[in-house]
């Protein structure tokens, strides 16, 4: 789909007073966060990596989203984390572990290689199986795939590529929001500083309307 | 923004955090630990919390435990969904049966003010039938309180939290003015208000604990619509920002990061106090009273792993009810797209609400009610519920995220009756603390699925009422605990009797949402916070009496 808030990018709002301190040091170290090492192996990572392609997509116009880094992340910062799980499911970063080598496992078994080197049609065909639970390779009797599917695959890495700015601009979502807030509240009223949507039946297009979310 | 609040305790050497202040201290009064305070409460939520600003302002020494950091919103609090996720209860927990619950943001804090620093501030009174909905309306069990006295104790708390909301409510009996005019609605909110007048019924403003005109040090509500994940301009009226300071000034004390892993007992019968974990060390403090005010899974996680050899199942529990009767709230919405731009982000969550359901008989096929309110859903959260709920993932999901400012939806708050097989156990796991970790069992009944089904039926055609296509339903979600330590009449049937003092040990009490016995189809906060006002109350009377 064509961009639909071209040119808005949240991040031009960080020094107005739609930011406040602690936002402004939360969100640069995001920006910042590198890939945790030693938590996974190097096969898992890639495994990871492809599975982020597939799961949450990046547009291309926009800037690139640290999903992996962040997902990392949160298996080890405890807060980050979410505590809670179903029976059957190990802890979240055992869950990953096994879940990571159950499906390149799978993609061995079914295609002969490895997971991050299927073509993107079979890879998603793979991660339908997982979804619907019609995976065949012996890990699975670790992880029922389902259960990996709905209350970690899903969620962890949406959660991780949701939780970064140019996912926003995307999406045309205001952000960061104190102490300035929002006056406007109506529907088709907009702040000036609040992302401009592609009309193409406007006298004024977005890209020239959105230099002015700030 | 401090990142040691989460390592070193704030509340200590004589002085608290001034939350109206960055960087600003309160005085505290200190207690011994050698010392027998009045009360000793674990929790400082909407129960625990308010209890402990009662109990000390009517004169009695008061330590309060909570197991999360103090914060200070204007400087802690970053406009983050991923980071604000300090605020919650994410120490491990199991949830299993047919419908295992989600929790972490969604149900539970771990904070000074317990889950009313990220609650979406929804503050209703309950139907005045549902404190007898056996003997008025034929299901669940009764309340050993009069809906009349709750009503005055929702007045107080309304009061104290200069709830904002409309001149006329239209639905129960009639009820003051609230203290601060109602919110402007958003567009998510007139949604709802059109809809629900072309299905022929009430809506209304949502009275919501955010204030709309200064009060005190608090600034009103800039609408910055993040108010789940913690409100950093201290508008909303948390529990942290209204009844804490209060407690402070009155003489209360608050020991943060403290989690309090076991009450102990003498051999009289009574507790003696509460042995808590704070600074890398377990520590006792002795107590008169114990308070009991965790929640609707730590509480009774508590009263088990509280277990000892004159009360081997745990205390307060010869009914066998502790952990039973676990009850959440139907949480079921549906969503639409239309023309306009709603931005739904902006302002709190729920401005507009309909109650027609939780007061209307008339018509259903099951017991219980419902009410709905409008949805103003942050990124992480909606592609969790467009991923979880709808299914999408890939350039499908990222494309329907893209067109998020304009989807509108209605989410229920729904009754769930009380079943003994809903449940907190202690599971084999053990936590950080050494302590076995709770083990949530949940089911949903046949007559829940014929509420939602209603619902979303009802919710459906008010959107299609207002022009939303492409509906889909978001079937799975839940919201808010209680029961699991219910308050009824005798000692067979309930844990705690009508002043939540438990049947068993006659100075341990239980002051929060798992002592629910029903629990309506509205949000719960405001009721916990009038009970425990009903508390206070009471203990001042059996105290002066020398019935304590
Ligand atoms: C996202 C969200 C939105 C909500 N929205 C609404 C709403 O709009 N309206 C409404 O009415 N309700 C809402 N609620 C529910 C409401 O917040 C709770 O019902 C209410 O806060 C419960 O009060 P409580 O006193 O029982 O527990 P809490 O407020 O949760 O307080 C319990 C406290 O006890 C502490 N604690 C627990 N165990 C221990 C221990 N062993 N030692 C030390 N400390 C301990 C916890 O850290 C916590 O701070 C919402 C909840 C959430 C999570
Ligand atoms: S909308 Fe109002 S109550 Fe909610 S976070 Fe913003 S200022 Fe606070």
């Amino acid at each position: 789909m064509a961009d639909r808030f071209p040119d808005y990018d949240v991040l031009t709002q960080r020094d107005t007073p739609s930011w406040n301190a602690a936002t402004r040091e939360v969100i640069d170290a995001r920006l910042r966060l590198g890939e945790a090492t030693g938590l996974l192996t190097a096969v898992q990572i890639a495994t990871l990596r492809a599975l982020a392609e597939r799961i949450v997509p990046q547009p291309e116009q926009r800037a690139p989203v640290n999903t992996v880094a962040l997902l990392l992340a949160s298996l080890t910062d405890a807060t980050a984390g979410e505590g809670y799980r179903p029976a059957g499911l190990p802890p979240a970063r055992e869950a990953w572990a096994r879940g990571l080598d159950a499906i390149e496992a799978e993609a061995r078994l079914v295609h002969g290689r490895g997971f991050a080197a299927l073509p993107p049609e079979a890879a998603d065909t793979l991660l339908a199986a997982i979804e619907n639970g019609t995976v065949r390779a012996c890990e699975w009797q670790q992880l029922p795939p389902r259960l990996f599917w709905s209350w970690r695959l899903l969620p962890d890495l949406v959660a991780a590529y949701f939780a970064h700015p140019s996912a926003w601009s995307a999406m045309g979502f205001g952000g960061p929001a104190s102490p300035r807030g929002y006056v406007r509240l109506a529907a088709d009223r907009r702040d000036p500083w609040e992302a401009a949507e592609r009309d193409d039946g406007r006298l004024l297009p977005a890209p020239f309307r959105n230099r002015h979310a700030r | 923004m401090r990142a040691d609040a989460l390592t070193t305790p704030r509340a200590a050497n004589g002085r608290a955090p001034d939350v109206f202040e960055p960087g600003g201290w309160v005085p505290m009064r200190e207690h011994r630990e050698q010392d027998e305070v009045d009360f000793a409460i674990v929790g400082t939520g909407a129960g625990g919390g308010t209890l402990a600003c009662k109990l000390a302002e009517a004169g009695f020494s008061v330590v309060a435990f909570d197991a999360g950091a103090y914060w200070r919103p204007l400087e802690d609090f970053a406009s983050d969904e991923r980071h604000q996720a300090k605020l919650y209860w994410t120490d491990d927990r199991i949830v299993d049966g047919p419908d295992p619950l989600k929790l972490g943001s969604n149900n539970s804090g771990k904070s000074v003010g317990g889950s009313t620093v990220h609650f979406a501030m929804v503050s209703l009174r309950f139907r005045p039938e549902w404190f007898k909905s056996r003997t008025k309306l034929g299901y669940g069990v009764d309340w050993p309180i009069d809906w009349r006295e709750m009503w005055r104790y929702y007045a107080e708390v309304e009061e104290a939290l200069k709830i904002a909301g409309p001149v006329r409510y239209p639905w129960g009996p009639k009820r003051p003015r609230y203290p601060y005019r109602a919110h402007p609605l958003n567009a998510a909110a007139e949604h709802l208000a059109r809809g629900a007048e072309a299905l022929g019924t009430d809506w209304a403003e949502t009275p919501i604990a955010t204030l709309s005109a200064p009060h005190g040090k608090a600034h009103p509500c800039v609408y910055r619509g993040m108010c789940v994940i913690g409100c950093s301009t201290n508008a909303k009226q948390s529990v942290l920002v209204t009844w804490l300071p209060r407690a402070l000034a009155a003489g209360a004390e608050i020991r943060d990061l403290a989690m309090v892993g076991r009450i102990e007992m003498g051999p009289n019968g009574r507790a003696t106090g509460v042995h808590y974990h704070r600074e890398g060390e377990w520590r006792f403090q002795r107590a008169k009273n114990v308070v009991v005010a965790g929640y609707a899974i730590e509480t009774p996680r508590l009263l088990l792993n509280s277990a000892c050899s004159r009360f081997p199942d745990g205390l307060a529990n010869r009914s066998g009810l502790v952990g039973r009767n676990l009850m959440v709230q139907l949480n079921q919405a549906v969503w639409g797209q239309v023309d306009e731009e709603i931005r739904s982000y902006k302002g709190p969550p729920s401005l507009a609400i309909n109650e027609h359901w939780n007061y209307a008989d008339a018509g259903k096929d099951y017991h219980g009610g419902w009410a709905y309110m409008s949805q103003g859903p942050l990124p992480i959260s909606w592609a969790r519920s467009l991923s979880g709920g709808r299914g999408l993932w890939g350039r499908a999901l990222i494309d329907e995220m893209a067109r998020s400012n304009h989807s509108v939806g209605l989410k229920m708050v729904g009754e769930v009756l009380p079943y003994a097989h809903n449940r907190v156990t202690l599971a084999d796991e053990t936590d950080q603390y050494g302590l076995p970790i709770p083990r949530v069992t949940f089911a949903i009944g046949d007559n829940e699925r014929r509420m939602v089904a209603h619902a979303l039926d009802f919710m459906e055609a008010s959107l299609e009422a207002t022009g939303a296509r492409e509906r889909w339903r978001e079937t799975d979600d839940t919201c808010h605990l209680n029961g699991t330590a219910r308050m009824g009449f005798d000692p067979e049937t309930s844990v705690v009797d009508a002043d939540c003092r438990s049947w068993d040990v006659p100075n341990l009490w239980i002051c929060d949402g798992s002592v629910f016995p029903t629990v309506g189809g509205a949000n719960p906060s405001l009721t916990i916070q009038a009970l425990a006002c009903r508390t206070a109350d009471r203990i001042k009377e059996l105290s002066r009496r020398g019935a304590l």
